[in-house]
């Protein structure tokens, strides 16, 4: 058993370098279609800024796919979340302490739930999660159907708070320096993702993910509590979903029913891309991140390629996933032999 | 060594799905090296963020500020499609920051949660242009102009003409159902008031039901056919746009029924806005949509005269309006009049049918 846990990192650590080689490959191509914009590191940072949510939801969907499930409803719960923190603190004057707990106990609730049912109930975690899906954008209008901005100071505050990045900043055309920043958000995914990071791969929990996702049945006769670690990486995927909504709340500033739509398709594409396999078992947190940033920095070249290309970002991420997928089965047939 | 193999054969493959985008961004790529080293004062660069392509009106509006600012203009035009997302528009916009465009011109897809990133764009000194919908903001500097459609008028107008043709046809009542857009967009906003109002004044027009259906033709399909089996005595059916009007003559055909303007003998009236496509204004021909009222999507001139103005440095026109006909059927109503204007409708016919876009 020890063994196979050994094989599967390898597998692992392969996948992980074949995404970043690739994430430095598009960026690269990114520079040299986009020409200068690319080259300035705000640019960079902007990818940050405006997929940190996408980051932190990824990083919950990776942990659920390596048990060999899977999570739908985050963009849901990621769009419910910015609503009600958005009508809490718009139409209640809430403190911005406190939508962050509201944002915190969506998360977990749903993860408790999905959690629950998938785990002990065995229904399938797809359809599960597709029902929690349909639930979180139904309570999304009901909460509020109209989307508006939130005008709360203290959050307004936060919102508006950049970190500076030191010795990145560049000259503006009124010939202004301007210091690169990255959005708090920016923040919390790098912090998210060191900590499961370290989570997967050296805790006892993290390892038992792998085991469950890699072998249900060995992982039960080596004395691993199945149920218990399925139900708890539904649980950290929706806690994660949660502060990923926030994170997107705190990115857009208002609440919208149509917040974070196909966010969980991404969150799953990125994870895939990635390298975390979908038959479980396999996955790398810095994977995801550069899944991630290679999906969006796709979106980026194809976006502005034109306006009548704008089907290219499908093609060209479907196209990825194809070769990413096939590469992962060459990798596995290769390990079985 | 075979591991190494895999890898060679996956940055093949990628390149060559990267050649594949960059064929089609040649013709940027060119008009950008071109501009470069011609001296970056020799074309004004200007960055559109568009909603997305999700109606024939989308696309006949992105396809006017494609013909104006042309590069024979002295323009260089980079749009950005943002599939309906916020996040993607804000990222646009901040690219252009990036890019140093000239001027930014912004379609947004919904009016809230804009202030950071225009902001931004205001501070990097760019100025902005919004179109079409409205942002909603505290602070008037984040943008130097607004071109697009009023939206209440429109509605309005729609409703005067119902008003009319009712008056006209002697029917003393008639129930109305609103199929709105989006919830939350300007036109959806600005068509409902503009209906509420008419009904509110007018004795002869109840609104039974109000619905969105997302300006799209399948959503339209389904609320209006909810609506026939939970109303009886649905008279007219107005729809916030084109896409929404073929969604539910397609409803009101599946039961049964008969779209067009014989109130009197139970059909169901169709009024529409927009009027883009070849398709809407054959219905209009035909009978099945009895009224549009026009919004035209030929932004691009006005937003050009706005960047010229602002160019030369001469005051510009903070709101402008483009001008949008009343398209009929018949000329049971010639003309109405709102807040005293008076506006004559256009029956359609075969040349302007031909002078629009076909799918």
């Amino acid at each position: 058993m020890k063994n196979k846990n050994k094989r599967s990192l390898t597998k692992s650590n392969l996948l992980l370098i074949i995404t970043i080689a690739v994430f430095f490959l598009m960026y690269i191509g990114a520079i040299i279609i986009e020409g200068q914009g690319f080259l300035k590191p705000q640019t960079f940072l902007n990818i940050l800024n405006a997929n940190a949510a996408l980051i932190i939801t990824s990083c919950g969907m990776s942990i659920v796919m390596i048990t060999a499930g899977i999570d739908i409803s985050v963009g849901g719960v990621a769009a419910l979340v910015s609503m009600c923190c958005a009508v809490y603190l718009d139409f209640h004057d809430g403190s911005v302490f406190m939508s962050i707990i509201i944002a915190v106990l969506i998360g977990l609730a749903f993860g408790v739930v999905q959690g629950f049912l998938v785990a002990y109930l065995g229904i399938q975690p797809f359809i599960v999660s597709l029902a929690g899906m349909f639930f979180a954008r139904g309570m999304t209008t009901i909460v509020n159907t109209k989307p508006f901005n939130v005008a709360n100071e203290a959050f307004v505050g936060l919102k508006s708070t950049r970190v500076v990045v030191p010795g990145l900043g560049t000259l503006n055309k009124l010939g202004k320096y301007v210091d690169a920043y990255v959005e708090i958000g920016v923040i919390v995914a790098i912090l998210i993702v060191i900590v499961f990071f370290c989570l997967l791969r050296w805790s006892k929990l993290g390892r038992h993910f792998y085991a469950v996702g890699g072998n249900e049945q060995s992982a039960l006769m080596l004395g691993i509590n199945v149920k218990r670690t399925k139900f708890l990486a539904h649980l950290l995927c929706g806690l994660l979903a949660g502060i990923g909504g926030y994170v997107y709340f705190l990115h857009v500033g208002s609440g919208s029913a149509s917040h974070a739509s196909g966010m969980e398709m991404n969150a799953i594409a990125s994870s895939i891309i990635g390298g975390t396999l979908l038959t479980g078992g396999v996955g790398n947190i810095i994977g995801t991140l550069f899944g991630v940033l290679s999906l969006s920095t796709i979106q980026n070249i194809v976006s502005s390629a034109g306006f009548d290309q704008a089907w290219w970002t499908g093609i060209t991420v479907a196209g990825m996933l194809c070769i990413f997928l096939v590469i992962q089965s060459v990798i596995m047939n290769r390990k079985k032999k | 060594m075979k591991k190494g193999r895999i890898i060679s054969i996956m940055i093949v493959a990628i390149l060559l799905l990267l050649a594949g985008c960059s064929r089609s961004a040649d013709r940027e790529m060119i008009a950008g090296s071109e501009s470069q080293s011609e001296g970056v004062s020799q074309k004004t660069v200007i960055g559109f963020s568009q909603v997305g392509a999700e109606s024939d009106w989308r696309s006949a509006n992105t396809q006017s500020m494609k013909d104006t600012f042309t590069s024979e203009n002295g323009y260089e035009l980079i749009v950005e499609d943002g599939q309906q997302k916020q996040s993607n528009q804000i990222m646009a916009i901040r690219k252009f920051i990036q890019q140093e465009v000239d001027y930014i011109i912004l379609a947004p897809v919904v009016e809230t949660g804009w202030d950071t990133v225009l902001h931004e764009a205001k501070s990097a000194g760019i100025p902005v242009i919004i179109v079409d919908r409205m942002i909603d903001t505290e602070d008037q500097s984040l943008y130097v102009a607004w071109v697009g459609s009023d939206f209440e008028l429109e509605g309005r107008k729609a409703g005067e003409w119902i008003n009319q043709f009712l008056q006209e046809k002697n029917i003393a009542h008639a129930n109305i159902v609103d199929i709105q857009g989006n919830l939350g967009a300007t036109a959806q906003i600005g068509r409902t008031a503009g209906l509420t109002q008419v009904c509110e004044t007018n004795e002869n027009m109840t609104l039974i039901a109000s619905e969105a259906a997302d300006f799209t033709q399948a959503r339209a399909r389904e609320v209006m056919t909810g609506l026939l089996t939970q109303y009886s005595d649905i008279n007219i059916a107005y729809c916030e746009n084109d896409n929404e009007a073929f969604g539910v003559i397609e409803a009101i055909e599946a039961a049964g029924k008969t779209a067009g303007g014989d109130i009197a003998n139970g059909e169901i009236m169709v009024v529409s806005f927009d009027g883009v496509n070849k398709e809407a204004l054959k219905d209009v021909q035909s009978g099945k949509i009895a009224c549009i009222a026009e919004c035209n999507p030929n932004h691009g001139p006005l937003v050009k005269s706005t960047i010229e103005a602002l160019k030369a440095d001469e005051a510009v026109e903070r709101f402008s309006y483009v001008e949008g006909a009343l398209l009929v059927h018949d000329n049971t109503v010639s003309s109405i009049s709102v807040d005293g204007v008076e506006y004559t409708t256009t029956v359609v016919d075969e040349a302007q049918i031909e002078g629009k876009q076909s799918n």
